[in-house]
């Protein structure tokens, strides 16, 4: 593989490899297509992927990935390059992705922004030097009657106001993961 | 005014499971369906009950159904377009989260009336934990027998899945949806072939929105001809509504096609009027991608007559002086917000959004996202407004998919009704940067 376009210094130092029970999963999802079509759970095994090895997809996940689904790596790259969701470089423990289009700028989103900025003395697309959070834009994130409002993981945090931002930043701080 | 027919138990304790779904009469419909209607006939009380498209579009549901083609010994799809992205959208997550067995109702029945033996819900990504609650509702289904092999003894066999998306906004778009499912970057293709034709893996195929889908089961259990009773002229039926902007109680309506659009702006029993006590300068009734409308334009059509909320009284006036319902993703602005710097930021989303496969669209929005930054930020001139326009007629209609007129009407619709207040961020520079044009015209409310 070329490697003129790849960033060396964001590199996974081992080859990643699901446990058994996760390698099952993966099979299990592929499954669910008919014979032939099993590359329809490249983007699910993914998202699996990014869970299992700290939240990003290097070359080597990716490349990992496409032998499980039997595909070229190519087609493992041009997909995770085209959905936002998968985080190409690392990313802290936190992924905090706060909606910013129309319906929640109306009612403060910009201000969040700024806050967890900062509250966290990062700016967007920063990891804070404790590798605890990254914070992220996203669009719409189909939340805009409880805006503003951000994701992380698989969580949505609605009605954010600056006090419920410091209250979350502690809680996922302490380990407590908020409710 | 206020009657239901999808949330009518969404407050119900444990409704997300089979037990209590099924108690408050739940599964009727597909024991209707598949023992006593022949899948034409299902087909039938649809085309009557003059649903149209509840994703945005708004194309009849039973004529796209009659459009697919059936080719002996090749498997058809049905796919739930569950990736609810729509700038103002958020009725489909409601849905999903509260009546995961509605969705799975509504698919038995459609699968059954198009012949599909394998359906997919296509959920976006971000939507993970949703994944979580249906794919839990459907596991349960199969338990029950309403999934699987021989559902309740009548000889048709269905298998529901679900898949996520990776978070692009083009992937609503059904033919990016299917690339999508197939393990692919969602690039929109060329129609024809329609996926009717050609769909999944070069199947026929049907893609419709949640909310349709679960329309059909009131339409079964009810019979067409009742369903059509509600709502005026076209637009039959029920349906769902987005509400969020500055409104005193936003949040997922459910209305009877026909409520006035002040009723639901201002009434007790819905949005209860602008927030803090403050007035109406402009909304977007259907999700980003329909025309603005000033405060002057809401309530009433130019001819002056009361709008209504149903697809042809808000499409009154063409794109002169109306709107559309799209989505039902209904955003309100208040007196105090800035169009130019919401235009700027749904002229972002675009630019963000596109696939980048056509160049008019990859090309012309990020040009007018740059454009519009600079007005906003006190850098633009007068001839920027002009280009502005230029821009948007070159993208709209030179594209593949519609992204490209999505991503034009917005800007298109806010010179057409704010002109001024985009001319006082070239004449007042400064003073743009330090505070909001809001009302300052009062012949911009009317």
């Amino acid at each position: 593989m070329s490697s003129t376009h790849v960033d060396l210094s964001k590199r996974h130092a081992e080859t990643p490899c699901f446990s058994p029970e996760k390698l099952a999963e993966a099979q299990k999802l592929m499954s669910l297509y008919p014979e032939g079509k099993h590359k329809s759970a490249l983007i699910r095994i993914l998202h699996m992927a990014e869970e299992e090895f700290g939240g990003w997809l290097s070359i080597e996940t990716m490349d990992y990935v496409a032998g499980i689904v039997n595909i070229e790596p190519i087609e493992v790259y041009e997909v995770a390059s085209f959905y936002t969701m998968f985080n190409l470089d690392p990313v802290g423990n936190y992924v905090f992705e706060v909606c910013r289009t129309g319906p929640c700028m109306l009612v403060g989103s910009d201000n969040l922004i700024s806050y967890i900025e900062n509250k966290l003395d990062i700016k967007v697309g920063e990891t804070t030097k404790d590798g605890m959070f990254t914070l992220k834009t996203a669009e719409c994130l189909g939340a805009c009657g409880y805006a503003p409002m951000l994701q992380c993981g698989k969580k949505y945090h609605e009605h954010l106001t600056n006090e419920k931002v410091d209250e979350l930043i502690a809680a996922y701080r302490s380990g407590e993961l908020p409710k | 005014m206020a009657r239901k027919l999808l949330l009518e138990h969404d407050s119900v304790p444990g409704i997300e499971t089979f037990e209590v779904y099924k108690k408050h009469g739940g599964y009727l419909s597909v024991e209707k369906a598949l023992k006593k209607m022949s899948p034409q006939e299902v087909v039938e009380e649809v085309q009557k009950s003059g649903l149209r498209g509840r994703g945005g579009a708004g194309f009849p549901t039973g004529m796209k159904w009659s459009f697919l083609a059936k080719p002996e010994g090749v498997p058809r799809y049905l796919l739930c377009n569950a990736d609810e992205s729509e700038p103002g959208t958020f009725k489909d997550r409601y849905l999903m989260e509260k009546l995961p067995h509605l969705l799975i109702e509504g698919m038995i029945v459609s699968s059954y009336a198009l012949g599909a033996n394998l359906s997919y819900i296509y959920i976006r990504g971000e939507y993970m934990w949703i994944l979580d609650i249906l794919e839990k509702a459907i596991d349960e289904a199969y338990a029950k027998g309403y999934l699987g092999k021989n559902i309740l003894g009548s000889g048709f066999d269905l298998d529901l899945r679900v898949a996520p998306g990776g978070g692009a906004y083009i992937c609503g778009e059904e033919t990016a949806l299917i690339e999508s499912l197939e393990g692919k970057r969602g690039n929109p293709r060329m129609k024809p072939p329609f996926p009717a034709v050609k769909g999944l893996w070069g199947c026929p195929t049907v893609v419709n929105n949640v909310e349709t889908l679960m329309a059909v089961v009131p339409i079964i259990n009810e019979g067409g001809d009742e369903y059509a009773k509600i709502g005026i002229g076209k637009s039959t039926g029920t349906k769902l509504i987005s509400a969020g902007g500055n409104l005193a109680r936003p949040g997922v309506y459910e209305l009877e096609m026909g409520l006035s659009v002040e009723e639901f702006i201002y009434g007790d029993d819905w949005c209860r009027g602008i927030a803090n006590g403050k007035k109406l300068k402009a909304c977007v009734p259907g999700g980003s991608s329909v025309p603005i409308l000033p405060a002057h334009l809401v309530t009433k059509t130019a001819a002056g007559e009361t709008r209504l909320m149903t697809y042809e009284s808000l499409a009154d006036g063409g794109f002169a002086s109306g709107s559309m319902l799209g989505s039902g993703g209904f955003i309100i602005f208040d007196e105090d917000q800035c169009i130019v710097r919401n235009t700027w930021n749904f002229a972002r989303f675009y630019a963000h959004e596109s696939c980048g496969q056509c160049s008019p669209c990859r090309e012309g929005t990020g040009w007018m996202e740059k454009v519009l930054n600079r007005l906003e930020h006190g850098q633009g001139n007068l001839r920027d407004i002009e280009l502005l326009e230029e821009i948007n007629k070159k993208i709209e209609g030179n594209t593949i998919c519609p992204l490209g007129d999505a991503a034009a009407w917005p800007v298109a619709a806010a010179i057409r009704h704010f002109r001024e207040e985009f001319e006082w961020h070239v004449s007042h520079r400064e003073e743009s940067q330090t505070r909001n044009y809001g009302l300052l015209k009062e012949s911009l409310v009317g």
